[in-house]
């Protein structure tokens, strides 16, 4: 707990600009508007929010796929803020960003021992036999024998597949990996697997995750922390523990609400939350949940809460939590 | 599965097969599935076990390189499969029995507002159509009966309130694109009971969607189903989702029905080894993750017998010889399993 955050982000911003016919700038979708938190070495932590919550562009611009309009990125002590990729040097390779489908990403005209070897020819100087030790050792890690190193993307299955994406991603050794949505789309028998693979990867390469998902069932098994994002903020941060024992956020408490589990009382009896997200270029003002929220006062209007401590490693963006 | 007498679908030994490429897909392999008027009946399997194959076959627009080698589908005491295309056109598809798609968003033309695409659905497949109205080439150009077009308004409006779409006049008016989802998923529902169907099949209607409007639409579902007493064939990969809305399961694993339970028996005391399986890759806190070793197998040639037997803990040589037949456990508890697990081997 005492140790330094491996990732610091702090009031970190991204709009996307809104046009009108002329393609003059008439408004903002504020996909990220001042996150902050911190990540710490060897710990996963969970990402989630509904569709257009802006966890998607947290990750890519944590990874410098997208740059901020404002805040800060600190990674390992280094303040990588704005820069692109290729210009974090030797940090890039560190900070590694998993699409939803490792496996979509292969070249279908290479190999899987090219495709694996590319970013070591990148980004190191190892020879050709160590080059190839590393890549086999890897191989193994993920769970496929080293006679697929010859095969094509197409010879291997969608999970084969998956597992070479994972392993092309791994090979760099990154201290942060993260992960978009890397259950969505699976069936559950499958997602087991991939989840286990995951977990066990992490232990074996002493991996930090960002876990970037919508599905809380599987969030509550994998991550150690969660934060809850709504419009481009993050309104609830806790132990995975705390947040579903005790959620402090009218949001965190409605969309927890909504999981649909088996045994025990049905959603489709319970579930009270009424209405949509409201448009993200034109957030109301005050709270930006207070459209929806079953205990919004007039106050809430006025105020746009900011996230603060309610307990001992939780934090909610509400007046009265 | 012996079906009650008061099914309202009834379908038996269904086997299609499509001619691909590769070789003949043995998509469906002797299925039977039964649904009784008023329920919800769920139809639970992972992605290719032949769900929405299944749900096109009832429907009448299997693609054209299928194949149907046996079985019968009847719907209301008639077999579908023996009917006339045509009478399957006029009478039952999108009129009794009706369809809720997976995708909201690619299911309306983009181009034309709301009022357009559900008259359009109304001129054809209002309840209030007399059946001796034109047909065919004539029917093209005869025009919708002023009488019949306000009175299906007035029902289009009506229905819109009924599935909670704010200001129903303006929402007539707009185009597709001029929705979110979860609205658009209210107007496929509203498209789906306004010919006053007596069966909806609706596929994977919330995965498209944000888990608190997944909920909103479920509860709608699940609400006017009741109300109109509409029974609805209810597809889904997710057995959580299964366990919110349905009254009944069957679960489908590569073309072959395993299990059939009212719900809450299914969730208590699952008995085919599959089923089982499934329960338990579902992600659950203070339990370890337990995926099912192995891989759906090929439809092109799948294995013989009970085509789970190769990934089955419990499979014996019967099960590679023989599909098992069904077996009743009471109480409307049906599996096919030659070793079911019973409260004695579970484990």
């Amino acid at each position: 707990m005492s140790e330094a955050p491996i990732l610091c982000v702090e009031r970190l911003s991204r709009h996307f600009p809104v046009r009108n016919m002329f393609g003059w700038r008439i408004g903002a979708v504020r996909a990220l508007d001042g996150v902050t938190f911190e990540v710490r070495p060897g710990e996963t932590l969970g990402i989630v929010g509904e569709s257009g919550c802006g966890k998607s562009t947290l990750g890519k611009t944590l990874v410098g796929i997208l740059r901020p309009d404002g805040g800060r990125i600190v990674f390992e002590e280094k303040d990588i803020t704005g820069q692109s990729a290729s210009e974090r040097g030797s940090v890039a390779p560190k900070l590694q960003y998993c699409y939803q489908d490792p496996g979509n990403s292969l070249d279908p005209r290479w190999t899987v021992r090219r495709s694996l070897s590319e970013p070591l020819i990148a980004y190191t100087a190892l020879e050709p036999r160590d080059r190839n030790e590393r890549i086999r050792e890897m191989l193994q890690q993920v769970g496929l024998p080293a006679t697929h190193l010859d095969l094509y993307p197409h010879e291997l299955s969608g999970g084969q597949q998956r597992r070479i994406g994972l392993a092309r991603i791994l090979t760099l050794h990154p201290r942060l990996v993260v992960l978009d949505e890397p259950t969505s789309g699976l069936d559950v028998s499958v997602q087991a697997a991939v989840l286990k693979l995951l977990r066990k990867l992490q232990h074996v390469f002493s991996l930090t995750y960002l876990f970037i998902s919508h599905d809380l069932s599987v969030v509550r098994m994998m991550c150690d922390r969660v934060a809850v994002m709504y419009l481009g903020r993050i309104v609830e941060i806790a132990s995975t523990e705390a947040l579903f024992a005790a959620a402090k956020h009218p949001y965190t408490q409605s969309l927890l609400s909504a999981v649909p589990a088996v045994g025990g009382r049905r959603v489709t009896d319970t579930f009270t939350l009424a209405g949509e997200p409201p448009d993200p270029a034109q957030l109301p003002s005050g709270c930006r949940f207070r459209t929806r929220c079953p205990r919004a006062a007039a106050v809430c209007a006025q105020t746009d809460p900011a996230l603060r401590p309610i307990a001992p490693g939780q934090a909610a963006a509400c007046l009265f939590a | 599965m012996q079906a009650p007498r008061d099914s309202l679908l009834e379908i038996e030994n269904l086997r299609v097969s499509f001619a691909t490429e590769h070789g003949v897909a043995k998509v469906l392999d002797g299925v039977n599935l039964a649904v009784r008027a008023g329920e919800v009946m769920g139809l639970v399997g992972e992605s290719g076990c032949g769900k929405t194959t299944l749900a096109n076959a009832i429907l009448g627009i299997l693609a054209s390189n299928a194949r149907r080698e046996a079985g019968s589908i009847r719907f209301a005491g008639k077999d579908l499969l023996a009917m006339p295309p045509r009478q399957v056109e006029s009478e039952v598809r999108g009129r009794r029995i009706t369809f809720i798609p997976q995708d909201p968003f690619g299911s309306f033309n983009p181009l034309f507002p709301i009022r357009t695409q559900t008259m359009e659905v109304m001129k054809w497949k209002s309840p209030r159509r007399a059946t001796q109205e034109r047909r065919g080439i004539a029917g093209l150009f005869s025009r919708y009966p002023h009488a019949r077009r306000r009175a299906d308004a007035a029902a289009v409006l009506q229905m819109l309130r009924t599935v909670q779409i704010s200001k129903p006049e303006e929402a007539f008016g707009k185009l597709p694109h001029e929705f979110s989802g979860g609205q658009r998923q209210r107007l496929m529902i509203a498209l789906a009971l306004l010919p006053q169907p007596q069966l909806v099949i609706a596929d994977e209607p919330t995965t498209a969607l944000d888990v608190t409007i997944q909920a909103q639409i479920l509860k709608l579902l699940k609400r006017l189903a009741r109300e109109r007493g509409v029974s609805v064939l209810f597809t889904t990969h997710d057995l959580a989702i299964a366990y919110e809305i349905c009254d009944r399961i069957t679960v489908l694993y590569a073309g072959q029905e395993v299990e059939t339970a009212p719900v809450d028996d299914f969730f208590r005391r699952p008995h085919h080894p599959y089923t089982v399986r499934l329960l338990e890759s579902l992600p659950h806190p203070g339990r370890e993750l337990r995926e099912i070793g192995g891989e759906i197998p090929a439809l092109i040639d799948p294995p013989a017998g009970c085509r789970f037997h190769p990934r089955c803990f419990r499979a014996s040589e019967q099960c590679r010889l023989e599909r098992p037949a069904v077996t009743a456990l009471g109480g409307g508890h049906h599996v096919r399993c030659y070793h079911p697990i019973t409260g004695a081997s579970r484990p």
